[in-house]
C-alpha cells in the first residue's frame, strides 16, 4: 500500500514498445485552465426551464392562447350583449314572443319592425332558443357555469389529495396502510350512482332561498362538488403519495433530517417543491374531465338548475330540434370540445415541460 | 441497553455494542430479524479519524446512521461527549454531529440554490444575526471548501461530482460540527476528484479539529486519512487497529484477505504479491452462520468457529481481533 505521491520524473523508463502512454510529456494545467474547465452555462431554475420548454411547444401555446380568448369571452360576452341568460327577449319593453327558435344573425318581425323605425337591436350572434332568449349569451353563462365546475371541482380534488396523499407518504407504515385502504374502498364506490343518490338526497334536506350563487347553481351541482370531494380525490391522493414516497428516498431528506429539520420544514421545503410539478399537471388534467362529468350529468338532467345554463344542458335541450335546428347543438358541443382538448393538450404540454421523469 | 455504562471521558463519540435489526417479512404475519448490524464497538477521540472497511452490504452506512440516529438502534449505547444519545438528546446534538453523503448526485435538493443547501442547518438552528451575516457565513463555507463565491446562486445540476461532494461537505460544516460521519463520502468521485476531496477533509480537520467516521470500502483511501481502522464483516466487528499497524500486521483472515485485494500501482510488486481469494459468497444476513460470520469462507476454521463467536480481544497496542485461531 503505497502513501507518497508519484512523481512522474521519479518513475521508470517506459518501455519504448510499450504503447502506455508516456506521462513526461504531459505537463501540469495552470490555475488558470483549471478555471477555465469550470466554466458553466447560464443558470437557470427549474421553473425558468420549464417555462421555456411550454414556450417552445406550439400545441401548448396554442391552447393557452383559446383558453384565454375563452375566459375573455365569458367575462366580456355578459356585460356587452344587452340580453339576459334568463329573460325573454323584449323590443322596445315589450315581450317580443315571435323571437323563439332563430338562426344566427337574423331579426324577429317585431325586431325589423324597430329597426325599420329607427331603433338599435344587438344582433343574435347565435340566433335564439325555443322559449326567445339570446342563445349567445346563454352559451356563454353555460360556459362559465361549466368552466367554473371543472377549476372547482379539480381545486377540490388538489387540496383534497395533496393533504391526504403527503400525510400517508411521508409517515409511511401503518399510517400508510390504513389510509390507503380506505383510498382502496372508496375507489370501489360507484361514483354516477353516489351522485344520483346524493342529488337525490340533498334536494330534500338543502333548501336554497334567495338569489346566491348556491341557490341559482341548484343542488345537483351541489352534490356534484360533494361527491367530487368524497370519491375524485383518491386519484391525486395516490399520485401524492407515491411521489412521497420515492422523494422521502433521497438522500437529501436524511440531510435535512441530520440538520436537525422538523418534520413540516422537510415537507414544505424538500418533498412539496420536488413533486409540485406534477401535482399541478395532474389538476390541469382533472380540469377537463371534471368539465366533461358536468357535461354529461347536465345531458342526463342531472345538472344545473334551470333556467342556469350549463354546456351539458345547452347539448340536452338543443337535442330534441336536432334536425332543424343544428346550430343549437353545434355551438355548445364547439365550446365543451374547445374546452377540454385546450385543457388536456395544455395539460399534456405542462408534463412535457416539468415532468422530472421526462426531463434531459 | 447498558444504563450502567460508563463513557470515557476523553472521548467524544463511544459506540458500545450497537445493534440494528430491521424487520423482514417473511410471511403473512410473521418477521425475522435482518440483522445488519450486531453488537458493535468502537471509540473515537476528538479531531481524530477511525476508518470504517468492509465489503458492500456489511453494515457500515448502517453503523453511521444508527450512530447518527437516522436509525433509532435495536440495542446498544451510543455516547457523544459523555452524553447518551437518545431520541431527546439528539436534538440538541443536531447541531454537533453532522453527515457526509454517499451519493453527491440524490444528497442536494434539485429545487434549491446552493446557497440554500449550505444555509440550511444555519437556519434550523438560527445561527445568524441577519442575512448579511447569513450570506457571509456561506460564503466563508464556500471558500473553505474551494467553491467559488460566484457559484452561491446556482443550482445543484449544474456542478460537476466533486464540486457537489463539496457543496455537501459545506453543509455539513456550517453549524461546525466537531464530529462528522462521512459515508463513501468519496465512493463515487473518480480517483483524481478524490485525492483532491480527502486532502481537503484532512485539510479541514487541522484547521477545525473534526473527529471523522470514515466509511469506506477502499482501504488505500481508508489507510490515507485514518488513524485508527475498524474492519466489520456481516455486521460484526472482526477487526480494529491503528491504521499502519493493521496494513503491516493485519490479524484476522478477512482483514488480510482485504488487504491483498489491494490494487497496487507498481505492476513488479503487484505481480510477486500473491492475493488470497475467499471462496464462495457472503453469507445472507438473515441466515447468519452459528458462531463466526466469517467461518464459511476462513480456511482456518475449526469446531470452536462454528459454535462460538471471538469476541474482540486485545492483541496488543490496542490492536483488537475477533478470532479464535489468530
Amino acid at each position: 500500500m503505497a502513501k507518497e505521491a508519484y512523481d512522474v520524473n521519479k518513475m521508470p523508463k517506459k518501455n519504448p514498445l510499450s504503447l502506455q502512454i508516456d506521462l513526461q510529456k504531459f505537463e501540469k494545467a495552470t490555475d488558470e485552465e483549471k478555471h477555465q474547465a469550470e466554466v458553466m452555462s447560464e443558470s437557470t431554475s427549474f421553473f425558468r426551464d420549464g417555462m421555456r420548454k411550454l414556450r417552445r411547444n406550439p400545441l401548448a401555446m396554442f391552447s393557452i392562447v383559446v383558453l384565454i380568448l375563452i375566459i375573455l369571452m365569458i367575462t366580456i360576452v355578459p356585460i356587452v350583449v344587452p340580453y339576459s341568460y334568463s329573460d325573454i327577449i323584449t323590443v322596445n319593453g315589450k315581450r317580443d314572443k315571435s323571437a323563439t327558435n332563430m338562426a344566427p344573425f337574423t331579426y324577429s318581425k317585431l325586431e325589423q319592425q324597430y329597426i325599420d323605425e329607427g331603433g338599435k337591436v344587438f344582433p343574435h350572434i347565435m340566433g335564439t332558443d325555443e322559449l326567445g332568449r339570446d342563445y349567445f349569451v346563454r352559451v356563454a353563462y353555460g360556459t362559465r357555469i361549466s368552466l367554473l365546475v371543472g377549476v372547482f371541482a379539480s381545486a377540490i380534488v388538489l387540496i383534497i389529495g395533496v393533504l391526504y396523499g403527503s400525510i400517508a407518504g411521508y409517515f409511511g407504515g401503518k399510517v400508510d396502510l390504513i389510509m390507503m385502504r380506505i383510498v382502496d374502498v372508496i375507489y370501489s364506490l360507484p361514483d354516477l350512482l353516489m351522485i344520483i343518490l346524493l342529488s337525490v338526497v340533498l334536494n330534500e334536506v338543502l333548501k336554497f332561498n334567495g338569489n346566491g350563487i348556491l341557490a341559482r347553481l341548484g343542488t345537483n351541482m351541489i352534490s356534484l362538488f360533494i361527491v367530487f370531494g368524497l370519491l375524485y380525490w383518491v386519484g391525486m391522493a395516490r399520485l401524492v403519495r407515491g411521489q412521497i414516497l420515492t422523494i422521502k428516498q433521497n438522500e437529501y431528506v436524511l440531510a435535512a433530517k441530520v440538520s436537525g429539520a422538523k418534520s413540516s420544514r422537510i415537507i414544505r421545503r424538500h418533498i412539496l417543491p420536488n413533486c409540485i410539478s406534477v401535482i399541478i399537471i395532474s389538476a390541469a388534467l382533472q380540469i377537463p374531465s371534471a368539465i366533461f362529468t358536468e357535461s354529461f350529468l347536465s345531458f342526463i338532467s342531472l345538472g344545473v338548475k334551470a333556467p342556469m345554463p350549463s354546456l351539458g344542458s345547452l347539448a340536452s335541450a338543443a337535442r330534441s330540434g336536432i334536425t332543424t335546428y343544428t346550430y343549437k347543438l353545434v355551438f355548445p358541443a364547439l365550446m365543451i370540445g374547445l374546452i377540454t382538448l385546450a385543457f388536456n393538450l395544455l395539460g399534456d404540454g405542462l408534463r412535457d415541460a416539468f415532468d422530472p421523469k421526462l426531463r434531459r | 441497553m447498558n444504563m450502567n455504562y460508563k463513557p470515557n471521558p476523553e472521548n467524544l463519540v463511544e459506540v458500545n455494542d450497537l445493534k440494528m435489526y430491521f424487520p423482514i417479512k417473511t410471511g403473512l404475519f410473521s418477521t425475522t430479524p435482518l440483522k445488519a448490524v450486531d453488537g458493535v464497538t468502537f471509540a473515537i477521540k476528538p479531531g481524530e479519524t477511525l476508518g470504517l472497511v468492509g465489503e458492500s452490504g456489511c453494515g457500515k452506512t448502517t453503523v453511521g446512521r444508527a450512530l447518527i440516529r437516522l436509525y433509532k438502534p435495536t440495542d446498544g449505547d451510543v455516547f457523544f461527549d459523555g452524553k447518551r444519545v437518545d431520541d431527546k438528546s439528539i436534538l440538541g446534538l443536531r447541531k454537533d454531529m453532522q453527515m457526509v453523503f454517499q451519493d453527491p448526485y440524490s444528497s442536494l435538493n434539485p429545487r434549491m440554490t446552493v446557497e440554500d443547501i449550505i444555509g440550511e442547518p444555519l437556519d434550523v438552528h438560527h445561527l445568524y444575526t441577519s442575512k448579511a451575516d447569513r450570506r457571509e457565513q456561506i460564503l466563508h463555507l464556500m471558500e473553505l471548501v474551494g467553491l467559488n463565491a460566484e457559484h452561491a446562486t446556482r443550482y445543484a445540476h449544474e456542478f460537476s461530482g466533486g464540486q457537489r461532494q463539496r457543496i455537501g461537505i459545506a453543509r455539513a460544516l456550517a453549524t461546525n460540527p466537531r464530529f462528522i460521519v462521512c459515508d463513501e463520502a468519496v465512493s463515487a468521485l473518480d480517483v483524481s476528484i478524490q485525492a483532491q476531496v480527502i486532502n481537503m477533509f484532512e485539510d479541514l480537520q487541522k484547521k477545525l479539529g473534526v473527529a471523522y467516521l470514515f466509511i469506506a470500502h477502499d482501504l488505500l483511501v481508508v489507510h490515507h486519512i485514518s488513524k485508527r481502522i475498524a474492519v466489520m464483516y456481516l455486521g460484526k466487528m472482526v477487526e480494529t487497529a491503528d491504521a499502519d499497524e493493521l496494513n503491516s500486521n493485519p490479524m484476522h483472515p478477512y482483514t488480510t484477505s482485504l488487504l491483498s485485494a489491494v490494487p497496487y500501482p507498481d505492476p513488479k510488486i503487484a505481480k510477486s504479491s500473491k492475493r488470497i481469494i475467499l471462496e464462495g459468497d457472503v453469507p445472507s444476513p438473515l441466515h447468519m452462520p452459528s458462531g463466526c460470520p466469517f467461518r464459511t469462507r476462513c480456511k482456518y476454521a475449526t469446531e470452536q468457529c462454528a459454535q462460538e463467536m471471538p469476541k474482540l480481544t486485545d492483541r496488543g497496542n490496542g490492536h483488537m481481533v475477533a478470532c479464535w485461531n489468530k
